[in-house]
């Protein structure tokens, strides 16, 4: 078998077939994790022994003929999803040896269908980041160029995908980190509608803004392993009920907010992103520019609102009742030490930038502020879905950067994040498509095509979506 | 905009070295000139969205008790019994 052309769906019908078995299919990604992963560093953990047992279990079900669409499937897993029994750090010291204590709801849908779990895949610590870099067990390489990141913060999870070390993977989208990444390895990655995946069992980072998300090679592969996590759960009250969002008919209208996208993209990013509307205007499609003002807010907004999420998620890791716990005489000063010793750089300035925008007399200049402009926001998407299927963006402004060109920067890391935070602001489902490439030092670096939908019209983005992939 | 990186770093209750500190309180005045962009916007008659709704679940018990207490306490740092232990909150040195 090939795996560089292997896809969920031709997987399915060849292990349905009886051409390969699933533990054969197992195996193999296996023997490609062991040659290939010591460069790229996609996992921090491969779970070789259970994904084999999981894999002969398949095999029964399949020989049984109760195969469902993942049944034998070996998914990679972003390591701040929680599987019971296993370690799931998201990949900060101060979580190093935690083990999880129970199934996050999508693990529990995924082992319902018989998948088999490769091992847990590297991120940026707590999802903060887009690059991968803020590990702390060192960063992932870009499969396209492995001087360059993989975006982040699902970056192991992308990277994984994209060298053939997983089918597919499950990543989680708080401003960006399932389809930057998604873009810069050359993936389809779907941020589904927020509420639309059960957040049971993924480490909170932004709870208003969270969302779980597949990484696959095609679209198709994308909606399978959508399909098999989304839906509502008792266990997370933001998750909606099937059909609380009216599905829309396809009209065949994108719009382009031109104006926002005026500023910062690279030419050869613009390039890709307007062959891919001449090629949806080719298909019959009707591109409209559309005004949406509020969206030059979304970045400043994001970087408060998330901050100040993030101080109040990150408090539980504390030393308390679980993690690393650094002894001190009194209980502040194990707090202190604690997160000190425990938390990265990056969580360390998100938790006190958090701590400032929610603090007594700031709060109403930034946090409450915030929340307002992202009415506005909101009611931008609003206004411009009552005339359009889709919104048409690209991805990220650039392609994959090399390692370390934007770590001291903060600032020039946010801004990956210019075109994503829209989707997770405004709560819509969003996907990034690959979109062909660019050259950059004589490597051709893959670049994604965003699409942004109404809430629960994850269907249009497949729709359309097909229509650029098919190119 | 000046903030005290050391008064909040309290606050969040995250020992920082000296070093991070400084560096952080040279970072921040242009972390904050960019999120302040926002104050351009206009929020008047801005309404908090109406997409907010109260989910609530039966104030019933779920399950019987102890029946998840060692696999939640086997990840505490310290503990006593079916208790998490921690150090003392008030010193008297102070």
């Amino acid at each position: 078998m090939d795996l560089s052309t292997l896809t969920i769906a031709s997987a399915r019908r060849a292990l349905d077939a009886k051409e390969f078995s699933a533990l054969d299919l197992t195996n193999a990604y296996l023997d490609a994790i062991e040659k290939k992963d010591g460069e790229i560093h996609a996992y921090l953990e491969v779970w070789a022994d259970s994904a084999r047992e999981e894999a002969a279990r398949a095999d029964e079900l399949i020989a049984a003929g109760r195969a469902q669409a993942l049944t034998g499937i070996p998914l990679a897993i972003k390591d701040n999803i929680l599987i019971k029994g296993r370690i799931a750090s998201s990949a900060s010291k101060i979580l190093e040896r935690y083990v999880a204590s129970y199934d996050a709801t999508v693990i529990e849908r995924l082992k319902s269908q018989g998948a088999v779990f490769l091992g847990r895949t590297n991120m940026d610590e707590f999802a903060m980041g887009s690059s991968t870099e803020n590990s702390a067990f060192g960063p992932t390489k870009n499969p396209h160029d492995l001087s360059r990141v993989p975006g982040g913060s699902s970056g192991g999870s992308a990277a994984a995908v994209a060298a053939n070390l997983a089918l597919a993977a499950l990543g989680s989208d708080t401003g960006g980190s399932v389809r930057q990444p998604a873009s810069h390895c050359g993936l389809v990655g779907l941020k589904p509608t927020y509420g639309g995946v059960s957040r049971f069992g993924l480490m909170p980072m932004g709870s208003s803004l969270d969302v779980i998300g597949p990484l696959a090679k095609t679209i198709e592969d994308a909606g399978i392993l959508y399909s098999a996590i989304a839906g509502s759960d008792a266990n997370d009250s933001t998750s909606y009920p099937a059909g609380f969002y009216q599905k829309r008919p396809l009209k065949k209208v994108i719009g382009i907010p031109r104006a926002f996208m005026e500023n910062g993209i690279e030419p050869a990013v613009r390039e890709r992103f307007d062959a891919a509307i001449a090629l949806l205007t080719a298909k019959g499609y009707t591109i409209e520019d559309i005004a949406m003002p509020n969206l030059s807010y979304a970045l400043p907004v994001y970087y408060i609102i998330c901050p100040a999420e993030i101080s109040t998620n990150l408090a539980r890791y504390d030393g308390i009742r679980y993690g690393l716990s650094v002894d001190a005489a009194e209980i502040g000063e194990v707090y202190t030490k604690s997160r000190g010793q425990g938390l990265g750089p990056e969580s360390r300035r998100r938790s006190i930038l958090g701590t400032f925008v929610l603090s007594a007399g700031y709060a109403d200049a930034y946090y409450r502020r915030a929340r307002a402009v992202r009415e506005l926001i909101r009611a931008d998407f609003a206004r411009a879905f009552e005339t359009v299927d889709a919104i048409a963006l690209p991805t990220s402004p650039n392609p994959a950067f090399k390692i370390g060109e934007k770590a001291s920067d903060p600032l020039a890391m946010y801004a990956e994040d210019v075109f994503s935070v829209t989707a997770n602001l405004a709560g819509t489902p969003a996907i990034s498509i690959p979109a062909g490439t660019v050259a950059a030092d004589g490597v051709a670096l893959p670049v994604g095509f965003q699409l942004i939908a109404p809430h629960g019209n994850e269907e249009t983005l497949f729709a359309i979506g097909k229509d650029v992939e098919a190119a | 905009m000046n903030v005290d990186i050391a008064a909040l770093a309290k606050l969040a209750r995250i020992e920082l070295s000296p070093e991070e500190t400084g560096a952080l309180q040279a970072e921040f005045p242009a972390l904050l000139e960019f999120v302040e962009t926002i104050s351009k916007a206009d929020i008047s008659g801005v309404e908090e969205s109406k997409a907010l709704r109260n989910v609530m679940r039966d104030d019933a018990r779920e399950h019987e008790s102890g029946l998840y207490t060692e696999a939640l306490l086997s990840q505490a740092p310290r503990r006593e019994g079916d208790r998490v232990a921690v150090k003392q909150v008030v010193s008297r040195k102070k």
